[in-house]
């Protein structure tokens, strides 16, 4: 009952918000459902609560990006309390941000703690209807066409994702009795599933949930939404929503591995990873709008988790470790991000110069997560590329050479376009450094902490769940 | 009663076609409407079950998608259009004439795929398959060669009410809570699109997505 309790205090909650009508006490909530879904998933890794019916059950990989995603929106609520007091005047739909944003929480926990697919295709469709409204936040144009383009492009995706579903119980139904559409059934059957029913249902889980995921060339969406998106949003959009569509893609994958098509999935994760490398590598260079650019850098690095599940092996466990890496350091990234947007009143990367000294903290912080994004030693994405990176090489000399050439050019995109932002010479040179609430530097400061924990040394209660997670996935 | 079922689907395929032959946004929108309730006969149809349950599932489940394709969502559809001023034409990209031989030729590709695809388990109608790919892919051209936002969200459900044909293939093994799932979330996705549809129409004074189109690199 401990899983139902999970996704039903934030949509209870969420519907309690929308009846207040006072920022205060709704910013309160939230700090505090927050805190209760960390609470509640961390007593997941002490005792693993039993399975709901059919419908709701928990597996290493469920627990894993469901605490990831618990963990992010805890950050994501604090860091929410000033940017929501900043905002509080502007033409912005303030009181509906709290209820909406429990509701993708709820929506977001269903997808980690079901292994129904029929019901995971449902949440994920619902983490798109709850967020839309948040990416239309800022009553502008460009927010009301950054959400119109994804509520049109997900949908249609995720109407995909249902195809696949349906064809994979059409592949199912080769089997007596037919196994029910949840994945532990279907994996039993294993090899009598009709193959190339499963295989087509494969290739729509990608394309469809890999709309959502943002794997490229279906990413267009995301450069829109997460730059017209409020930071936190932002922030929850590339830490733990993509994670969740990664996830779907995921469940179909253990199936073909399951059936024996491994082979055949492995190398579509390979190539979308490859194409989405490229695709953000080429975009990110000479990008001119700060968080545009770290949309971008989400689609390389969604790009690196599904290459390194594509190399498979040991690799599957380095694309599980920067799975995290990836969703603290961008989430943070993003808080940074906002905190300059509310200083220069611009998402344009050329007009903001000299960040480090009117903003100190914010100003050390942003280099310190470029580093960090980028993959450079000591922070954790250095250790997940590394392992993904020497796996491709063992595999093919050529691939691994790719892999590391398309990095460095995102690297050296960013340090281009994010360096000066802090460094430089600010157009204003009297202006004193501003204050910073310490909800707006907290997140961020705490997450890049982790990130850098997690470069020197993995602790093992977190190593033994990756290498479940990895191990479900056959890595 | 699969003789049934055969006409049913013959009848969606051809609101279908209708759909993208027409030029007022009302009839379209009817004749999705009308390819709703159709699909709500579907079920019924093809129901071979005995027990009082099966009936009762089978039963609960037309009537929930009677409700939501053939009443709310089109009535929803219905009233945006009138509360956006939105005009009653319905602007494609491509002629009509272009966009319905593209369609001809789109049917016949989906019933050259259904007589090439076989099933582990034979269809429960002959024309279930051809007719669930030609309304998807009927679907996808309604959402790309229209201009509006309300004609995208109109080919946006017809490509769920193809994927809800295909769906009939494994009735049997889908249990009710997720059939139900799949239909609010189809529901509150026109919502929350009728919704934006009337943010866009009050801020730019109409709803072509022509308009939409500042976010770029």
């Amino acid at each position: 009952m401990l899983l139902a309790l999970v996704i039903f205090l934030p949509a209870l909650l969420g519907a309690l918000a929308w009846l207040m009508r006072d920022l205060r006490q709704q910013l309160w909530l939230l700090v505090g459902t927050a805190s209760a879904h960390l609470a509640l998933t961390a007593s997941f890794w002490l005792f693993r609560p039993s399975s709901v019916g059919f419908f709701l059950s928990l597996d290493a990989l469920g627990l894993l990006f469901l605490s990831l995603m618990s963990a992010l929106f805890l950050a994501a609520s604090i860091y929410s309390v000033s940017y929501l007091r900043a905002h509080a005047e502007d033409d912005v739909a303030i009181d509906r941000y709290v209820p909406f944003l429990l509701w993708f929480l709820a929506a977001m926990t269903l997808v980690t703690v079901t292994q129904h697919l029929a019901l995971m295709w449902a949440a994920v469709e619902a983490t798109t209807l709850a967020s839309a409204p948040l990416i239309y936040f800022h009553r502008r144009r460009a927010a009301l066409e950054a959400a119109w383009k994804y509520l049109l492009i997900c949908s249609v995706g995720i109407a995909l994702a249902l195809l696949g579903t349906f064809f994979l119980g059409i592949a199912a139904s080769a089997v007596e009795p037919t196994p029910p559409l949840v994945l532990g059934a279907l994996a039993a059957s294993g090899k009598s599933l009709a193959l190339p029913w499963l295989k087509a249902a494969f290739v729509l889980a990608i394309v469809g949930y890999g709309t959502k995921m943002g794997l490229a060339p279906l990413h267009t969406w995301l450069p829109d939404a997460h730059s017209q998106a409020p930071s936190p949003v932002s922030a929850l959009l590339s830490g733990a929503l993509l994670n969740c569509a990664l996830l779907g893609i995921l469940r179909f994958y253990q199936v073909c591995t399951a059936a024996g098509a491994d082979a055949f999935a492995r190398t579509l994760l390979l190539t979308l990873g490859f194409v989405s490398l490229g695709v953000a590598a080429a975009l990110i260079v000479g990008q001119r709008d700060y968080k545009r650019l770290l949309a971008y850098s989400s689609v390389e690095n969604m790009g690196i988790i599904a290459a390194g599940i594509g190399v498979g092996g040991a690799a599957t466990f380095g694309a599980m470790l920067h799975a995290v890496n990836h969703s603290l350091t961008k989430a943070g990234l993003f808080f940074l991000a906002g905190n300059l947007l509310q200083t220069y009143g611009t998402t344009r990367a050329a007009e903001v110069r000299g960040a480090a000294r009117r903003l100190p903290m914010t100003g050390a912080l942003l280099v310190l997560a470029m580093l960090a994004i980028g993959g450079s030693p000591p922070f954790g994405p250095f250790v997940s590329e590394y392992l993904i990176f020497v796996k491709a090489f063992e595999a093919n000399g050529w691939l691994g050479g790719l892999f590391a050439a398309l990095l460095a050019i995102a690297f050296l995109g960013m340090a281009g376009v994010l360096l000066p932002m802090a460094q430089g010479k600010p157009a204003d040179d009297g202006q004193k450094p501003e204050r910073e609430p310490l909800s707006s530097i907290a997140p961020s400061l705490a997450l890049l902490a982790a990130v850098l924990v997690l470069g020197v040394w993995i602790p093992p209660f977190l190593s033994d769940l990756l290498k479940q997670a990895a191990g479900l996935l056959g890595g | 009663m699969t003789a049934y079922a055969d006409l049913i689907l013959l009848a969606v395929l051809l609101l279908g076609v209708y759909v993208l032959a027409t030029s007022r946004l009302g009839a379209a929108i009817r004749a999705v409407a009308v390819q709703g309730g159709l699909l709500a006969l579907l079920p019924i149809t093809l129901a071979a079950r005995t027990s009082w349950d099966a009936l009762l599932h089978v039963g609960l489940l037309s009537l929930g998608t009677l409700l939501l394709k053939a009443v709310i969502i089109p009535g929803l559809l219905l009233r945006t259009m009138r509360t956006a001023n939105v005009r009653r034409e319905v602007e494609p990209f491509i002629s009509l004439h272009t966009s319905v031989l593209i369609g001809a030729v789109m049917v016949g590709v989906a019933f050259w795929m259904g007589s090439v695809l076989t099933l582990p388990r034979p269809a429960p109608a002959t024309l279930l398959v051809p007719v669930a790919l030609a309304t998807l892919l009927l679907g996808f051209l309604v959402i790309v060669s229209r201009r509006k936002a309300i004609t995208q969200v109109l080919g946006y459900l017809m490509l769920e009410n193809g994927i809800y044909v295909f769906g009939q293939c494994l009735a049997r093994d889908m249990p009710f809570v997720v059939e139900l799932g799949i239909l609010l979330d189809v529901l509150v996705g026109v919502f929350v699109m009728g919704i934006a549809i009337h943010h866009i129409s009050r801020e730019f004074d109409n709803i072509d997505t022509d308009e939409l189109s500042t976010l770029r690199d």
